[in-house]
């Protein structure tokens, strides 16, 4: 069992995953931000691999992928950076990023990479579900890495149980149709699409993620899935203030 | 061999729909209902009759005389110049604006390189009484303002692109998170072969028209709807696809899509894909664009705004692939000195992107009496002050 899974199982309520950049705000600074994030209470983490160009993405993650890769950013030195990732981090780790980096430097290369380096799944939002299941499913279960879909408030049930069969970590419920960034909006819509969602008979755990800015939105999304995934807002910070206590500031308000 | 689409959306190795979930329910609804609705009888007669009585359509097949000459082949040229708008792009935006009224949608959302495609729209977007929103790179806002003028004179708000190279892609990226922020109210009329399926096709069936006419206009003035050659240049590859269309199968006809070379294939400012590319994803399908080896984007570079993009539609990568057509670059210069030729010998003043079709013909050895019709995808009237730079007019 991944170390996903076993997070899902030791922990039903509150998972604070956080999301950031790679490479970001300096080039080396990829395994220092996981560490002091773990030592400030995070369960769980989503490191995004820069890619030049972002569609699922808002102003601030798309700057912070261009800023780490002019610093010199690619897959193989983010693979070189995470060989101290284990010695450092016990969290989950995810990694996030678009398909045509992926595809170059080969699915089952990355996979056995992630391996190697102690990373348990992957996020790919431009990846479709017809491909994956065709092409590379079977890759991924061979390395045991879990992968991660995307459903929507237009995403229909059916889809949904069809992405539940499909990954085996958790589901990222994209808090409305919206790029990165775009702070969520509690409207009845937004509940009844959450609720809808949480009453569905599901195998996997669900984490809310796309616009949770502050711990009001954390503690909305949190009673609807067993947690959410916090990336521009903690980005943001990062860009002001990336040393430990700086983090250990920012996660404050959620952990408190 | 199958050069077309098949039923999972794939060219050979190319195509599919590679899209974030927040925009497969408005590409899939696409992609259930674009070949009903466009072959219902009130969709294909409405469409015929806006080509016809707004379009201008058929547009003329002309027989360049000096240039055939000059050349020592018949050069025909498509006349998509004198196409309402100035360009091959209104086909398409005729035919998506009608799909996207039938699906429903308020607001319509586009790319523009050259700024024809964002004219095209803004002008149906008028005639059809629907919000518009064109993002436009800020280079080429700047390359091409008579254009920009144009689309807010004709009510589309323009929005600058600001990422990356500040073009043609980058404005593609902007117009697809417009989407992904709307997806409900709002469609995409993308406006070149490019994107997720079914868009390449979609694009091509509309832009066929070009080769379905161009085959009647050819049985008459010639007597053989089957020419030698037809050349056509390349950006995303609307206009060549639909110049090659109804020509694909004719496996007697050579095909030619000309790409640009910017500043010289080997010179780092460039924008011919199929030499400097791999196989790879952009704006949601498979095919041939340039990247560095980790998979990021390269900065293409070409004089012509049309053709400033990394990438080809997937169906161009399929032709190429299977050497079908054949994909060859003209640089900057040599674009722009076709289309003095062109001036002052035809008295057309062409679109520096079609120049570079014409272009080719230089390089092009003629026994005497081939049959050779070059896509003239559009005018020069954008193109002013570029000409007038690069001549010292
Ligand atoms: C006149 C003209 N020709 C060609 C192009 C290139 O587009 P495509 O390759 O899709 O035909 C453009 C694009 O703006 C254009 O304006």
């Amino acid at each position: 069992m991944n170390r996903i899974n076993q997070l899902f199982q030791e922990k039903k309520n509150n998972i604070l995953s956080i999301y950031y950049t790679a490479g970001f705000p300096e080039l080396s600074d990829t395994v220092r931000i996981a560490k002091a994030l773990e030592l400030a209470g995070a369960d769980m983490l989503e490191i995004g691999f820069p890619y030049s160009d972002p569609v699922a993405d808002g102003p601030v993650i798309q700057a912070s992928s261009k800023k780490s890769l002019d610093a010199g950013m690619d897959l193989k030195l983010l693979f070189e950076q995470l060989k101290t990732l284990r010695q450092e981090v016990s969290i989950p780790v995810l990694l996030m990023g678009y398909v045509n980096p992926l595809l170059q430097y080969g699915v089952e290369n990355f996979c056995k990479s992630c391996v190697e380096v102690g990373v348990d799944g992957l996020i790919v939002p431009d990846l479709p579900m017809v491909e994956y299941e065709e092409f590379y499913q079977n890759i991924f279960e061979q390395y045991g890495i879990s992968n991660v879909f995307l459903v929507t408030p237009q995403t229909t049930v059916e889809r949904i149980h069809k992405i539940d069969s499909l990954t085996n970590g958790f589901i990222y419920m994209v808090s409305s149709s919206a790029t990165t960034g775009k702070n969520l909006q509690l409207s009845q819509n937004t509940e009844d699409y959450f609720s809808r969602i949480a009453a569905l008979p599901l195998k996997n755990p669900k984490m809310i993620g796309f616009g949770i800015n502050g711990k009001a939105a954390f503690d909305k999304a949190c009673q609807y899935a067993n947690g959410a995934i916090i990336g521009t807002a903690f980005v943001s910070s990062l860009e002001k203030d990336s040393s430990s206590t700086g983090i250990a500031e920012f996660m404050k308000a959620f952990t408190a | 061999m199958n050069y077309f689409v098949n039923d999972k959306g794939y060219y050979g190795d190319f195509g599919g729909a590679y899209i974030p979930e927040m925009l497969y329910p408005n590409v899939e609804e696409l992609r259930q209902n674009y070949l009903a609705k466009i072959n219902e009888p009130d969709f294909q007669k409405e469409f015929h009759q806006l080509l016809k009585d707004y379009v201008g359509r058929p547009s003329p097949l002309y027989l360049a005389k000096r240039l055939s000459k000059k050349y020592g082949a018949n050069i025909f040229l498509k006349r998509e110049d004198l196409n309402h708008t100035g360009a091959h792009k209104i086909n398409n935006t005729i035919g998506q604006i009608l799909l996207a009224e039938r699906l429903g949608k308020t607001r319509i959302i586009a790319e523009t390189g050259a700024g024809q495609h964002g004219v095209a729209t803004a002008t149906v977007c008028a005639l059809r009484g629907l919000e518009c929103v064109v993002y436009m790179g800020e280079i080429d806002i700047e390359r091409q303002a008579p254009n920009v003028a144009r689309m807010k004179m004709l009510g589309a708000k323009v929005v600058p692109a600001t990422s990356g190279s500040k073009t043609l892609k980058d404005a593609t990226n902007e117009a697809m998170r417009d989407w992904v922020n709307n997806p409900v109210d709002t469609h995409y009329i993308i406006g070149s072969v490019v994107g997720p399926h079914p868009y390449p096709d979609m694009v091509s069936v509309f832009q066929s028209v070009i080769s379905e006419e161009t085959k009647k206009q050819l049985l008459e003035q010639t007597g053989s709807d089957q020419p030698d050659y037809v050349l056509a240049c390349v950006g995303g590859g609307s206009n060549a696809m639909g110049m090659f269309y109804h020509f694909i199968n004719d496996e007697g006809v050579q095909l030619i899509a000309v790409e640009a070379a910017g500043k010289g294939v080997g010179s780092g400012h460039s924008a011919a894909t199929t030499a400097l590319g791999k196989e790879g994803v952009l704006h949601g399908s498979r095919s041939i664009l340039m990247q560095t080896t980790d998979g990021q984007v390269v900065e293409p570079f070409s004089i012509s705004a049309g053709l400033d993009y990394p990438g080809i539609g997937p169906q161009h990568a399929h032709l190429f692939k299977t050497l079908r057509a054949k994909y060859v670059s003209i640089t900057d210069e040599e674009s722009l000195d076709a289309g003095l030729l062109c001036t002052q010998m035809e008295g057309i003043i062409p679109a520096i992107e079609s120049a570079h079709a014409l272009a080719y013909l230089e390089k092009m050895d003629f026994k005497g009496n081939e049959n050779v019709v070059v896509c003239l995808s559009g005018r020069g009237d954008k193109d002013m002050d570029t000409y007038m730079k690069y001549f010292g007019l």
